[in-house]
């Protein structure tokens, strides 16, 4: 069993700068920051470490940190600039019962995060739902397509914090 | 039985002209369980791809949370896994309690626990029943039902819905337990256990049932972890893995209870029917947390640790429960304000879901009904 200042120890050795850093501020839950690109490498070393064999991926979830210049619409809906949109892995070991929680950071307007699908087939259904309700895109993700939405949803992402709902559904009037 | 693609093809006359078909399955075919689609793609009757096509009951759950206060959520809970309701409020509750760092009273976390044992034998009595009912067999169905519903009763006089609770609240629980309830869920259990070697009678050592379903969907277990598969369908590939054990939460510590994991008795481990008995096997273990719970029911006022209002410190948690259907994880981030900043929900259906094409390659069109019913997804889950 190693503690999250383990393994960020270990990680900060083998990655160096794609380790940004660790979290520590938060009651409940700490974690590490690492950068959006080299993630897939990342987690492929902490699946095959003999240290630390996290074989397991809980769970994958985006979210919209609406960190960027808020501003407001004619009508009244907010708008959001700039800022980051976020992926957490929460990562288990079976083997050595151990937990890892890593999160990544991507800019907003070009959303771009590599895909861990090929470490863990676990991640293939929750990135593609990553990317249907908050539009990040997965790098070398095999099949990324909207999963929950309809396909043919332009709309944008319902998830984003500043989404608003269509009039209008492929011409046709959406009822309130 | 599972033939592979190639030994089909050498069998192929020369010269003869064969086609890909692509067969569509759903969204309306009864042994779906709800709306899905399956998009078949087949070499003859055998399935070389199958895709599934989901979000046909997709109700925005997330993007509901997050316009709502803490409270609020807990009746959306229950209508994503509309089978396992009780189990879906749990899970909220401990996670917002983590994120608040509050204790609950002893008796409040007894009720849960049996509160949740029940559900999860009501939950495998529906799966068990459809399961029998998609592969051809109508009685164990009407058996199951017939004591499910002596649940639901049990669940109404406690807090007047069958199905749809809201029970279990943020740091307690909405009404104390009536008087009768410790007799009758005593009479319950003296009630059930025939029952169930009555099921295994009929349905579990049935010839044909065991040739539908032995050695049928052979999930293997290094699939299934990386996968992230848990709960029954895991536990059915051989590998000991609960989160009441290996994770516990609430007071699941203090009772004597065993994992059963498949053994592969009449095929391969991890076929459907291993998936199919450990089930049967789960719901006497659930008998033995119910019985040890409700005799020893420590007094105690099960609203008094109900919050006022809401209001958790900035931060995020992700926390886990043993659902009937597996590992049911709840990802919440809170902003400090009444409404949390994003809740995201892993539901095992929706998981569990994503392996059925890797089962079903190879098989025949008639087992995909038996493979998926062994799986036990509820699609008010999968779509949320």
């Amino acid at each position: 069993m190693k503690t999250t200042e383990e393994i960020f120890t270990i990680l900060k050795n083998n990655f160096g700068d794609a380790i940004l850093e660790l979290v520590t501020s938060q009651p409940v839950e700490h974690f590490i920051k690492v950068n959006p690109i080299e993630i897939n490498k990342v987690c492929l070393f902490l699946r095959e470490n003999e240290e630390l064999l996290f074989d397991s991926l809980m769970n994958l979830s985006g979210v919209d940190d609406a960190n960027g210049q808020k501003s407001a619409d004619e009508d009244g809906t907010q708008i959001i600039s700039g800022g980051t949109l976020s992926v957490f892995y929460h990562l288990e070991s079976t083997k050595l019962r151990h937990k890892l929680t890593l999160k990544v950071s991507t800019n907003r307007e070009k959303p771009e995060v590599a895909s861990v699908e090929s470490t863990w087939r676990h991640a293939d259904w929750h990135e593609r739902e990553a990317y249907d309700l908050l539009g990040i895109i997965f790098l070398n993700h095999p099949d990324l397509r909207r999963i929950l939405m309809p396909y043919d949803w332009d709309a944008g992402y319902p998830l984003r914090k500043d989404y608003k709902n269509p009039e209008f559904y492929q011409g046709m009037k959406v009822p309130y | 039985m599972s033939i592979t693609i190639e030994k089909n093809k050498s069998e192929r006359k020369p010269g003869l002209r064969t086609e890909e078909m692509v067969l569509n399955m759903g969204p309306q075919h009864p042994s779906t369980h709800g709306v899905l689609r399956l998009e078949l793609e087949l070499e003859g009757e055998i399935i070389t791809n199958a895709i599934p096509h989901i979000g046909y009951l997709h109700r925005c759950f997330e993007k509901h949370a997050e316009a709502m206060n803490y409270s609020q959520v807990i009746p959306y809970t229950d209508r994503m896994d509309y089978l396992a309701s009780m189990y879906n409020e749990f899970g909220y509750a401990i996670a917002v309690e983590k994120l608040l760092g509050i204790q609950v009273p002893e008796r409040v976390e007894y009720i849960r626990v049996i509160m949740g044992e029940l559900q999860r034998i009501a939950s495998h009595l529906v799966a068990l029943g459809t399961y029998a009912v998609d592969i051809g067999a109508f009685t164990p169905f009407l058996f199951c039902f017939r004591d499910r519903e002596k649940i639901l009763s049990l669940f109404e006089q406690t807090c007047g819905a069958r199905l749809l609770y809201n029970y279990i609240w943020v740091g307690g629980l909405s009404h104390d337990l009536h008087p009768d309830f410790v007799n009758q869920t005593n009479e319950f259990i003296k009630y059930f256990r025939p029952k169930i070697k009555e099921l295994n009678d009929l349905l579990t050592k049935n010839k044909i049932f065991i040739d539908r379903t032995a050695n049928v969907g052979v999930l293997p277990l290094d699939v299934a972890i990386n996968y992230g598969i848990s709960g029954p369908n895991l536990r059915g590939s051989g590998f000991k893995w609960d989160i009441r054990k290996d994770d516990p939460y609430s007071v699941y510590n203090k009772f004597d209870f065993d994992i059963p994991v498949g053994e592969g008795l009449m095929g391969k481990v991890g076929d459907c029917w291993d998936r199919y008995y450990v089930r049967i096997l789960e719901m006497e273990e659930s008998l033995k947390i119910i019985e040890q719970a409700v005799n020893n029911l420590p007094e105690g006022d099960v609203t008094s640790a109900i919050p006022k209002r809401i209001k958790p410190p900035v931060g995020q948690v992700y926390s886990r429960v043993e659902n009937p259907r597996g590992e049911l994880g709840y990802f919440i981030i809170s902003d400090g304000s009444i409404n949390p900043f994003r809740v995201k929900v892993k539901g095992p259906s929706f998981v569990h879901l994503g392996v059925l094409n890797e089962i079903l390659k190879g098989h025949m069109i008639a087992d995909v009904i038996a493979i998926l019913g062994s799986i036990d997804i509820v699609l008010g889950e999968v779509d949320r």
